[in-house]
């Protein structure tokens, strides 16, 4: 992220468990907030839904590097063997199916995996070193045992001092601006 | 340099030592002992003498005179040969086989290329090719002969670029017919040996050949000043008229001068029994392919001996069956130890050495031929043998051993006389050697002379009597008695190191000559190759004596044929022979006579008490009487019917075996296809000790004891120097091939031996199928009962996905089994053919042997371990092993077109070709070693390490050009000689024709006497190899696999006598 | 967890003992597991152990530095025994490392809540027993600087592997095992990443996990993806893990070697790799909770699991060993029913008796649960049932190829010094890495304790 003027980020509310996070969540979402985000040490059931977040697209993704893998591992023993260069080896016939199963099955797997994994990085914005969040220095506790909710200043509902009580009102441990300078 | 090679040297010996364990020391010290008082003994002031003796004893002489050629007034007659000096860096090595092999090729590299300074002036000509220029990359024949005892092999040497590489059989010659035996096939290795003497030398020093000839021509004056009263000449058996000549010409020149001969490994029970029967030494010759009925009196005349090329050629011609319908002859044996020979034999009768004379008196009377002998136990059999050979009057045969008596051939010849077998299955004629005399009398003559100091001049070649002379003539101390002695010998021997003049002698290959072979017929030795070295013939020795010295041999030889063939164009004689191999009907003519000899006349023969042990001596089936002991791939032949390498031991039957303990075992270690724990026996004979392996021999005759010579030797080279025991060291005149009143002890030690195959049963399993003929006639399917051979047409693959298209040729290769017995000629052809590497001892006992093609031996009707009697292994006594059932197969690549190799290979390096070979690929084999776990036959071998030499220039000469070097850590295999093929291909190609059934021969199927192996197009069915293909007695060794191998055999059949099985 | 499931203080769960000691807070199990990376000082015993395993790894180097000198033929192997310790030794290690995968995957699918403190080395240790078996298929080879042709790559010679070959399956599913397992772990691995970031005291180590975190800052959306991932992820491991050790056993079954010819190999040889990786994770884990205190999360009840997991797979295998004899007889094969009687009067009997004794005798212990529940005695078990697998792959590998069709043929191995050499070098490149992996990474992944703690403690209402 390029440097310039601090420019506000969002306000952001810490809490000291799973089930405040989640019923805050539930509130904010019902206040209508649209563009906020939570953070936890270790993913709690139900937040997704509490924040109302979509289905995401990694089951796709790893649906499609499976195909890729696939088709094109048996695709090309067919073509090496019976194409490229024709052999008679043992009195096998040349399209020997049978034989190529395993390594297609390896290789979808290897398509599989490498599109679900990266696929998962990529869609999450990884790799990325700074974010607002991190300025708070009491967001380092978000990987160990603090749980935060942060309503981002790009929401239409958005207004510094109204968000900021509504989040006081759900008893959180703190309420922060957070800056992006 | 001197220092680092004392070291070296000193390293070797522990080396050594370490190698060989207990028993090499002692045969070793043996050796040494002889050795160490000699120099001391001759004359004490000559301290040049003991200076260069005690040199020579470290081997390698050449290396020391290469520091004195710097102070050698001579030095300048040698620089004008190319010496370069780069020779000595190849010091910086350590001391393991190959590093020493790379010290043998700097000294080629001194004195080798000496040879290249001096191209050959004369005109050689080639066979079927007229040399109007030589092709590069085209191979051309040369026919010469190799001279071999009484006999010469006539030979056609292919030669690519000047280098002899392969040895061929001549068609054309009569001891040939274009087969060979192992030792012709190995002679090639010979010539490149790197231990071969490659200078004249004088106690050790370095002298030029015109040093030489002065100090002949200094002695010749002195001699003939006494007229030659104190010159000897010792050699071996002669059958070389050239040569001959040159001796009795200086017997001329000095008549008090003496000829002696000895020749170690044969008796003289041949020559004296002719004199028995016939009145004077003949030379007898067999027309074995005229006898139906064949009895071998200790006759191994398949395997060694004039003319066994020939007449294995002969009898296997007469057993080659086409169909139930056909005939075949029929072969007896009676023989102490088994031999290729027996192991053939349609009927076996194990007898000690000594009862073979008893089993002829008894068969001789018998047959009404007087002497009422007998012999127990045996009676039934003479019986039966007796009356076949009455019914075959006229076309039976009796042949009579080497190493048998004279009375046994007397016999042999009476009773052939009686039978009416003279002049139809068996003639004579006039000696084949130059001068038949008595070896035994002659060398006792020559001891006599050395002793009383009658001898100051010794010129010995042909024969190496440090080593074989009987061992109570103390050669050794005797020869020290004489003022001058030459020695010609080929290698720097046990001979060399007692003679004052060394002549490094000239292989066959690079020499002029001539030589007589079994049936007398004269042929001339060609050479291919001018002398690696600065070697000479022994004739040119001999002429260095006489009053005209320094005649080439090519002239002389001229010259003696002009004279034997004045009159016709003499030119146009002398290309047609260099060209035929053979002087035109030079065969002696049989002499007319009968044996005049009655059994009667014999004086009662001395029988061995049964139980006393005898000791026979037999020439080694590998390295014969030591003369082949520094040739690697002799030594690592498997010997036909022990199966061992590198090694002689003394070998027992099973029974003694039993009783003296002496089982042996499969080491973990390789194991059944490799080292071997045998005990070790100190055998004391003849007021004599030596120490020994001892190995059991099923079908060996009880309590006999074979002592093989050749073995032990102490300065045959790095390759034969000290292995396996010296049976010479407890052999006496009196007892030369039979001994008794000798102890076998067993020692608490333990040697390992090198055995390629331990395991001799088939356990149950379609490997090797044989009969008999009557069950052949009654059944000709008899080979696939119980054959549990998948029908082709069942298969998950579509037919057409794979065929081997009818317009193509599909190769392949039938071996019929009736037809092999063992000799390990096909073996040798195939690493001399495929430059197949050696590997060692060491290797072979990990099971690393690298030959393509083995010949696997079984002994059936034995116990097997699946039915959970015999463990298979031959030390386990076992009645079924006293006279057991013995069957060869030779096993190339099966060439399988379903191949189980191919499948397994993970980047493709073994694939089929079109025409269904199995092809392999060597630069794109990694060395899984999976194909080879995967193939049922076993047939593939791996380079472990890198077995091949490639620094040894001599090597680089031997090679095939048209066969990769394999290195290390790929997987090589029999190609089915696909070098040949291609080559014909080509040809065949340029021609614009089909490729002709028999053009194609591969390395096995030329080689091979018996004509066993059969190559060719199965598509073509006129093809020989699809006829034998189409006989029902055609089968592939473990059918049921389906692997459908493209080499099948033909089920082995015996003709034993139906009057015998009642016996 | 997405999947919904009773918390673990549930009625009749209660009964098991806790996978994790009561009293445990967010923060005291990342401390405990996080302070052994960051904070804890390298003691004496871990130098001490580290030497010894450094050593042995040196040994590894000079063993494979000769071999490329010399050749394979300072091994034991020959004609007919074309294959020795290389590949048990290959066979022994792939087997170890399945253990791993399928404490991570499949025991995930399961979810089995135990398995939460053990996967994290257990998928370590995967990862190195593979790069252990990874070293041996290259340097079996002749020519291992040629080993590349076995890649499927455009060549000059046009040529390319040859895919009927198991060898090729082997590569291929070696290779995706390796490179499958490393994801899995790695995934798991990146919330503790960012947690050793955070509490990382040092700079130098903040930048480092904080480079490998890739910033992730537990945000609710990531997580929604990243169990999407995971999860996923063990579903394709699963079938995976299963997949290569039946390749392995392809290496031998597609042959036509009797003993090695038979269709009962696949499952055979994944039960008993699955057994032998067992016995791994506990000869790990009880030294490593000792060592660093974490009793209260590799708890007892971990212990007498995993236990009972060998007991059940041993008796596969034992099955396994009993239908090679069932089907020589009943088949009637000659070569197949000479085989087994080789196997037990052959010169090899001794090693098929022994892989009984340490394989099929010994664990039926197990159904004693003073047994199970004897540090000690399964201690000694694990090791006992090591040497049996990597007997029983000997017996399988070398013994079958002794004798097989050929009689004449027949031959024995014995192995070097230096098929030692490189077998305990692998032993020494493998406690290597554990040794450098228990200090550098959370050995038991927080996150997923942290979770566990959120369902064991009370905060639920």
């Amino acid at each position: 992220m390029e440097h310039h003027e601090p420019q506000l980020y969002g306000v952001m509310a810490e809490f000291e468990t799973a089930n405040q996070l989640l019923h805050a969540a539930e509130k904010v979402r019902d206040a209508g907030y649209k563009h906020m985000d939570a953070y936890a040490p270790f993913p709690v059931e139900g937040l997704t839904e509490a924040l109302g977040l979509g289905r995401n697209k990694v089951a796709l993704t790893t649906l499609l590097g499976g195909l890729c893998g696939g088709l094109g591992g048996f695709g090309f023993e067919y073509w090496v063997n019976v194409v490229s260069y024709p052999m008679n080896i043992a009195g096998r016939p040349l399209n020997s199916w049978p034989a190529f199963i395993p390594v297609t099955f390896e290789l979808t797997v290897l398509g599989a995996a490498l599109s679900a994994v990266f696929g998962m990085i990529a869609m999450n914005g990884l790799p990325r070193p700074h974010h607002p969040v991190f300025n708070i220095h009491r967001f380092a506790r978000a990987s160990t045992d603090r749980f935060f909710i942060c309503i981002e200043a790009t929401d239409p509902k958005f207004h510094l001092a109204d968000t900021a009580r509504f989040l006081e009102g759900l008893h959180p441990q703190h309420v922060t601006e957070v800056q992006d300078e | 340099m001197n220092q680092r090679e004392f070291m070296d040297e000193h390293n070797h010996e522990h080396h050594h030592v370490q190698e060989r364990g207990e028993l090499r020391i002692l045969s070793a010290r043996a050796g040494a002992d002889v050795a160490a008082e000699a120099p001391l003994a001759k004359h004490a002031l000559d301290l040049a003498a003991v200076r260069g003796k005690l040199q020579a004893r470290a081997g390698k002489q050449y290396w020391r005179t290469l520091e004195e050629l710097a102070e050698d007034p001579h030095f300048t007659e040698l620089l004008q040969r190319e010496f370069p000096r780069q020779a000595p860096s190849e010091w910086d090595e350590g001391v393991d086989r190959r590093d020493f092999l790379k010290l043998m090729a700097a000294s080629l590299a001194f004195a080798g290329l000496s040879g290249c300074g001096l191209p050959p002036r004369e005109n050689i000509v080639p066979y079927v090719k007229q040399p109007e220029g030589l092709v590069l990359g085209k191979p051309l024949f040369f026919a010469t002969v190799m001279p071999f005892g009484a006999d010469a092999i006539g030979l056609l040497v292919e030669s690519h670029e000047g280098r002899p590489t392969k040895i061929e059989g001549n068609p054309d010659h009569p001891s040939s017919l274009g087969g060979t035996n192992a030792f012709a096939q190995a002679s090639v290795l010979d010539l490149y040996d790197p231990d071969r003497a490659q200078l004249t030398t004088n106690f050790g020093d370095m002298r030029s050949w015109s040093q030489f000839l002065d100090s002949a021509q200094a002695a010749a004056a002195a001699i003939k000043s006494t007229e030659g009263a104190g010159f000897r000449i010792l050699t071996g058996t002669i059958t070389s008229p050239l040569l001959a000549e040159e001796i009795q010409g200086l017997l001329k020149l000095y008549p008090k001068a003496k000829w002696h001969q000895w020749e170690p490994a044969v008796s003289d029970g041949g020559r004296e029994g002719a004199k028995l029967a016939f009145g004077r030494y003949l030379n007898t010759v067999y027309r074995v392919e005229k006898a139906d009925v064949i009895l071998s009196l200790d006759s191994d005349f398949l395997a060694v001996g004039p003319g066994n090329v020939r007449y294995m050629k002969e009898f296997f011609r007469r057993r080659k069956l086409t169909g139930p319908d056909s005939e075949m002859n029929r072969l007896y044996v009676v023989e102490p130890t088994p031999t290729v020979t027996g192991a053939t034999a349609d009927h076996r009768l194990p007898l000690r050495a000594s009862d073979v004379e008893l089993f002829a008196r008894a068969l001789a009377a018998k047959l009404g031929l007087g002497g009422g002998a007998s012999l127990p136990g045996a009676e039934k059999w003479i019986a039966a043998v007796a009356a076949d050979l009455q019914k075959h009057r006229g076309s039976s045969l009796v042949v009579a051993g080497e190493q048998q008596g004279a009375e046994v051939h007397a016999l042999a010849h009476a009773i052939n006389a009686a039978l009416g077998n003279s002049g139809v299955t068996v003639y004579q004629t006039e000696p084949v050697e130059a001068q038949p005399v008595n070896h035994l009398q002659s060398i006792t003559e020559l001891c006599a002379d050395m002793d009383a100091g009658k001898v100051d001049t010794l010129i010995i070649f042909g024969t190496n009597p440090i080593y074989t002379a009987p061992h109570d003539f103390d050669f050794a101390t005797k020869i020290t008695k004489v003022r001058n002695t030459i020695r010609v010998s080929t290698h720097f021997d046990e001979t060399a190191e007692y003679s004052q003049w060394h002549i490094a002698e000239s292989h066959f290959l690079e020499t002029w000559g001539d030589a007589r072979a079994f049936d007398g017929t004269l042929s001339v030795i060609q050479p291919l190759i001018a002398p690696l070295y600065a070697t000479h013939s022994a004739r040119e020795v001999l002429a260095a004596f006489s009053d005209k010295p320094g005649v080439s041999d090519y002239d002389a030889l001229r010259d003696r044929l002009k004279a034997a063939n004045s009159g016709a164009d003499f030119e146009k004689f002398w290309r047609k022979t260099l060209n035929d191999g053979v002087v035109a009907n030079s065969a002696f003519t049989p002499v007319a006579g009968a044996a005049k000899f009655s059994a009667d006349s014999l004086p009662p023969a001395k029988t061995i008490p049964a139980d006393q042990l005898e000791f026979i001596f037999r020439p080694d089936p590998s390295i014969y009487d030591g003369r082949f002991a520094n040739n690697g791939w002799l030594q690592e032949l498997p010997k036909p019917v022990t199966k061992l390498v590198w090694d002689n031991a003394a070998l027992v039957s099973s029974k003694t075996s039993e009783k003296l303990d002496l089982a042996h075992k499969a080491a973990s270690r390789g194991g059944e296809h490799g080292q071997i724990y045998s005990p070790v026996v100190d055998v004391s004979l003849s007021n004599s000790k030596v120490t020994a392996a001892a190995w059991t021999l099923p079908g060996q005759a009880d309590g006999v004891v074979v002592l093989p010579l050749g073995y032990g030797r102490t300065h045959a080279g790095y390759t034969g120097t000290n292995r396996g025991f010296n049976a010479y060291a407890v052999r006496v005149s009196s007892a030369l091939f039979t001994a008794t009143g000798g102890t076998l002890k067993k020692t608490d030690a333990e040697y390992s031996l090198a055995c390629t195959q331990y395991h001799f049963n088939m356990e149950g399993r379609k490997i090797l199928a044989s009969g008999t003929l009557e069950e052949y006639k009654k059944n000709p399917n008899f080979a696939h009962e119980e054959d549990e051979q998948p029908d082709k047409s069942v298969s998950l693959y579509k037919p057409q996905d794979f065929p081997y298209a009818p317009d193509k040729p599909a190769w392949a290769m039938a071996i019929d089994l009736s037809s092999c017995n063992g000799c390990n000629a096909c073996v040798v052809a195939c690493q001399s053919e495929n430059n197949i590497p050696v590997v060692g001892k060491d290797q072979v006992m990990r099971g690393r042997e690298m030959h393509w093609i083995r010949i696997d031996r079984y002994y059936t009707h034995t116990p097997s371990e699946t039915d959970g009697g015999h463990s298979g292994d031959p030390s386990e006594y076992s009645p079924a092993l006293d006279n057991p059932e013995t069957f060869f197969q030779p096993v190339p690549c099966q060439q399988c077109e379903n191949a189980p190799c191919e499948q397994v290979c993970p980047v493709g390096a073994t694939v089929h070709s079109s025409e269904g070979l199995n092809d392999m690929v060597y630069n794109r084999c990694i060395g899984t070693r999976y194909c080879s776990n995967n193939c049922p036959y076993k047939v593939r071998r791996f380079n472990f390490l890198r077995f091949q030499d490639w620094e040894t220039p001599q090597f680089k000469l031997l090679r095939n050009p048209e066969v990769t070097v394999r290195s290390r850590g790929v997987m090589e295999k029999c190609t089915y000689c696909v070098q040949r093929i291609s080559n014909v291909r080509i040809e065949a190609e340029k021609q614009n024709r089909a490729i002709r059934d028999g053009e194609i021969v591969t390395a096995c199927e030329s080689a091979c006497p018996a004509e066993a192996i059969v190559f060719g197009d199965q598509n073509d069915p006129n093809s020989r190899v699809s006829k034998l293909k189409a006989q029902q007695r055609n089968y592939t060794i473990l059918g049921e696999l389906n692997a459908r191998p493209r080499t099948t055999y033909l089920a082995a059949v015996r003709n034993p006598n139906p009057e015998m099985e009642k016996a | 967890m997405s999947v919904a499931q009773p918390p673990i203080n549930h009625p009749e769960i209660r009964r098991l003992e806790p996978v994790l000691a009561p009293g445990h807070t967010y923060e005291t199990v990342t401390a405990t597991i996080s302070d052994v990376v960051i904070k804890r000082p390298l003691g004496l015993g871990w130098f001490a152990g580290f030497t010894l395993a450094f050593t042995f790894l040196m040994v590894l180097t000079v063993a494979v530095a000769w071999l490329i000198i010399k050749g394979v033929g300072i091994w034991g192997i020959n004609v007919p025994i074309g294959w020795g310790f290389a590949i048990v030794n290959f066979v022994w290690w792939i087997g170890i490392g399945h253990a791993g995968t399928l404490i991570s995957a499949i025991l995930f699918l399961l979810n089995q809540k135990w398995r939460t403190s053990i996967n994290r080395f257990a998928e370590a240790m995967t990862l190195f027993a593979v790069a252990c078996a990874g070293i041996f298929p290259l340097i079996h080879t002749g020519r291992p600087w040629m080993a590349y042709y076995m890649f499927p790559y455009p060549s000059t010679m046009g040529i390319w592997p040859q895919f009927r070959s198991p060898l090729i399956w082997d590569v291929f599913a070696v290779s995706t095992y390796g490179t499958v397992s490393l994801l899995f772990w790695f995934v798991g691995l990146i919330p503790d990443l960012a947690t050793l970031r955070d509490r990382a005291p040092h700079k130098w180590q903040q930048m480092i996990f904080g480079a490998l975190a890739m910033g992730w800052r537990g945000s609710a959306r990531h997580w929604h993806r990243y169990q999407s991932a995971y999860m996923l992820l063990a579903g394709l491991a699963t079938p995976l893990v299963l997949s290569v050790h039946t390749v392995v056993s392809f290496d031998f079954s597609i042959a036509i070697v009797p003993g090695w010819h038979t269709t009962i190999f696949p499952p055979y040889f994944v039960a008993g790799a699955i057994y032998s990786g067992f016995a791994m994770v506990l000869t790990i884990a009880i030294p490593l909770r000792k060592a660093y205190g974490l009793e209260d999360f590799i708890t007892m009840r971990h212990l007498e699991n995993m236990a009972k997991v060998m007991l059940a797979t041993g008796l596969i295998v034992a099955y396994g060993y009993f239908f090679e004899f069932f089907m020589a007889e009943y088949s009637g094969n000659k070569f197949d029913v000479f085989l087994v009687d080789q196997r037990l009067h052959g010169p090899y009997s001794p090693y098929y008796f022994a892989l009984i004794l340490c394989n099929i005798l010994t664990p039926q212990l197990l159904w004693i649960q003073k047994v199970r529940r004897n540090i000690a005695a399964l201690f000694v078990m694990s090791l006992i049932i090591n040497t049996g697998m990597w007997l029983e792959r000997f017996v399988i590998v070398v013994i079958s190829l002794t004798r097989d069709f050929m009689p004449s043929a027949w031959g024995r191995y014995s192995a070097t010094v230096w098929d030692y050499a490189t077998f305990a070098g692998t032993l020494g490149l493998f406690t290597t890495l554990l040794f450098l992996f228990c200090r550098a990474l959370p050995a038991i992944a927080m996150a997923e304790m942290r979770e566990l703690v959120a369902h064991t403690s009370k905060d639920h209402d």
